[in-house]
């Protein structure tokens, strides 16, 4: 970089300095503010007092959270749900994008598989249909509507990003690995997943995040409360606008009775998993990008 | 010498060509690799695509797509009819025009402001922290911004402090809507948008800016002949890959924040289809709107990506 020491170059560090600290805290802040909420007394809370330190310091609200049964039926839902979602990402991207990471000349088909499963990401029926196909597989109530369905939608962009990234690997390990008899499975198994780890460890650190995050597919999937994931739950407890409830009095009296403590408790437990992923995914995701979305 | 002759690239080439031959037999193998993948997509994408005949069809959920009775056009030009219709596909393009925007602008500037900062501990805990955000699902941002602005929550309590007397519930102000939808996404996702503008910047030859320094030139003269040149084209093929996304104003960050006092500014396809569809169960309107969504959709990216191609060569795969 330039070694500029002039003064318009100091001011000019110092300006930087103070501008991305300010917009780099606007990020953290509200995280922070919901953690020292939940720490709060309902009554501090109620009367604004809370800013950005719990005001009557006390665990009230997690002690009401944990009497909460249907809370933790719901965070343990989710946990089987990205456990079958992220093994099952990791297994079906390796398995497509191997093949697909072939050239034309390798592999005939490769080109036409690759234009329908491109075409599924671009083009799709809309959330009718796909409702009544769910529907119809007999899947409502059950935990493979939300793994199935929510895994097919990220599952092609996660292949595209796996297959640049197979190309991107030095040709000679492969012929390498061919002149030593080694088959496709091998191949796939023992060459490309070992040396692939960033883009894998990616996708499927993204598809774990996505079916953590999802809550529209519980909602509508699932008719019964005891079936829904997490964020459907808090979906449901914390933010629901009853339609019925039209003017802004009726909304202002609905804001009183919310218990603000106890929805801040919620919501700062159900991102815990997502900070605890974080710093993996933060190691990987980076590279996986840039280098998956790079041509030869 | 035999060792050259074994590292001969025509000798190897030519080895690898025999092994390739053999390798035919490797597509049965392909095939069954990709026999799962393809399976689940053709149920849960494929199959659904065929449902969208309900929007030409007196649909009766009873009888399914066989036996219901067809009818045509008629839903289409209902839907037409319905000024609901023209209402939520303006609140869409608004919505994700402001979105567009925002998203191309406010990281691209911090980007920039990002690569001027020389202390890389600060730069690297920066990048840490702005990433964040994107991996939180609206169902708990929503959640964080409605407390926030909220009747006893610190945008409130701060207005107050500055003399405003009545609390204000800017959730419930229709003409402001749209605005905050893009605020807070923009919010949400500048940091991990600056990633790609980020990895570009990278990619500009550091002799240029050391050359421009023995010259004489300052930062700000580097930053305008220099770094804005070198990632030019990331910003044409950005703005040009997101005209794909005109009809994607975010249905999630949506649903989590809108009521309906704000239905009028902030009601988009998306949400409507929901309610339409799966809450009064009107499924050939719900079908034709969120058909004709798609279509349009489909069109948008296909023209983005051409005209990506055309311009920088851009490829998806």
């Amino acid at each position: 970089m330039v070694k500029d020491m002039t003064l318009g170059s100091k001011v000019l560090d110092i300006v930087l300095i103070f501008v991305l600290s300010v917009i780099t805290i606007s990020c953290i802040l509200p995280i922070w503010y919901t953690l020292a909420l939940s720490l709060s007394s309902k009554s501090a809370a109620a009367a604004g007092l809370v800013w950005l330190w719990p005001v009557d310091f006390n665990f009230n609200s997690y002690r009401q959270l944990l009497e909460d049964s249907q809370f933790f039926r719901s965070f343990w839902i989710s946990i089987q749900r990205i456990a079958l979602g992220g093994v099952l990402n990791f297994v079906v991207v390796a398995l497509l994008a191997y093949p697909l990471s072939k050239t034309s000349r390798d592999f005939k088909q490769r080109n036409v598989l690759m234009w329908i499963l491109v075409f599924t990401m671009l083009f799709n029926g809309g959330l009718i249909p796909l409702y009544l196909t769910v529907k119809g597989l007999g899947l409502i109530n059950s935990i493979w509507a939300l793994v199935l369905v929510a895994g097919a939608q990220g599952l092609v962009f996660n292949v595209i990003l796996t297959v640049n990234f197979f190309r991107n690997l030095p040709n000679e390990l492969e012929e390498a690995a061919l002149v030593d008899g080694a088959g496709p499975w091998r191949m796939l198994i023992q060459v490309f997943i070992p040396l692939s780890v960033p883009v894998l460890a990616t996708v499927t650190l993204f598809s774990i995040v996505f079916h953590w995050n999802e809550f529209l597919y519980g909602l509508i999937f699932m008719t019964r409360e005891e079936f829904y994931p997490l964020q459907t739950y808090i979906q449901q407890m914390v933010i629901v606008f009853n339609p019925n409830i039209m003017s802004e009095e009726q909304m202002k009296m609905m804001a009183e009775l919310s218990n603000r403590t106890l929805n801040a408790a919620k919501i700062f437990i159900a991102m815990i998993p997502v900070l605890i992923i974080y710093p993996f995914l933060q190691r990987y995701f980076i590279h996986g990008i840039t280098l998956g979305s790079v041509k030869e | 010498m035999p060792t050259i002759i074994e590292n001969n690239p025509a000798v190897t080439r030519k080895k690898y060509k025999k092994k390739s031959t053999k390798s035919n037999g490797f597509v049965k193998h392909y095939l069954l690799m990709l026999l799962p993948g393809y399976i689940w997509v053709t149920v849960f994408s494929i199959i659904p695509m065929f449902g969208i005949v309900i929007a030409f069809q007196d649909f009766n959920p009873v009888q399914g797509i066989f036996g219901s009775k067809w009818i045509g056009l008629g839903t289409f030009e209902y839907m037409f009819e319905l000024k609901d219709t023209w209402n939520i596909f303006f609140n869409t393009l608004f919505i994700a025009s402001l979105k567009i925007i925002g998203n191309l602008v406010v990281p691209l500037f911090f980007a920039l402001m990002l690569n001027e900062m020389r202390n890389m501990l600060f730069k690297r805990t920066i990048q840490t922290l702005v990433y964040l955000p994107h991996f939180l699902s609206w169902v708990i941002l929503g959640g964080i911004v409605l407390d926030i602005f909220s009747f006893e929550g610190p945008i409130n309590q701060l207005f107050s402090f500055f003399g405003q007397k009545e609390p204000i519930l800017f959730f419930a102000k229709a003409e402001l809507f749209p605005f905050f939808v893009a605020g807070s996404d923009v919010w949400k996702e500048f940091g991990f948008n600056t990633i790609i503008y980020l990895a570009a910047l990278t990619g500009i030859n550091p002799s240029l800016y050391e050359a421009s320094s023995i010259d004489g030139a300052s930062r700000l003269k580097a930053l305008w002949h220099i770094t804005m040149p070198g990632i030019r084209t990331t910003v044409a093929l950005l703005a040009v890959l997101s005209l794909g996304q005109v009809l994607n104003a975010g249905f999630d960050q949506i649903f989590n924040l809108y009521n309906p006092l704000v239905y009028s500014t902030g009601d988009i396809i998306d949400t409507w289809v929901y309610r339409v569809g799966l809450l009064d169960l009107q499924y050939e309107l719900a079908t034709a709107v969120g058909l004709l969504k798609s279509v349009v959709g489909f069109i948008m990216i296909i023209i983005s990506y051409s005209l990506a191609y055309k311009f920088t060569n851009y490829r998806i795969f």
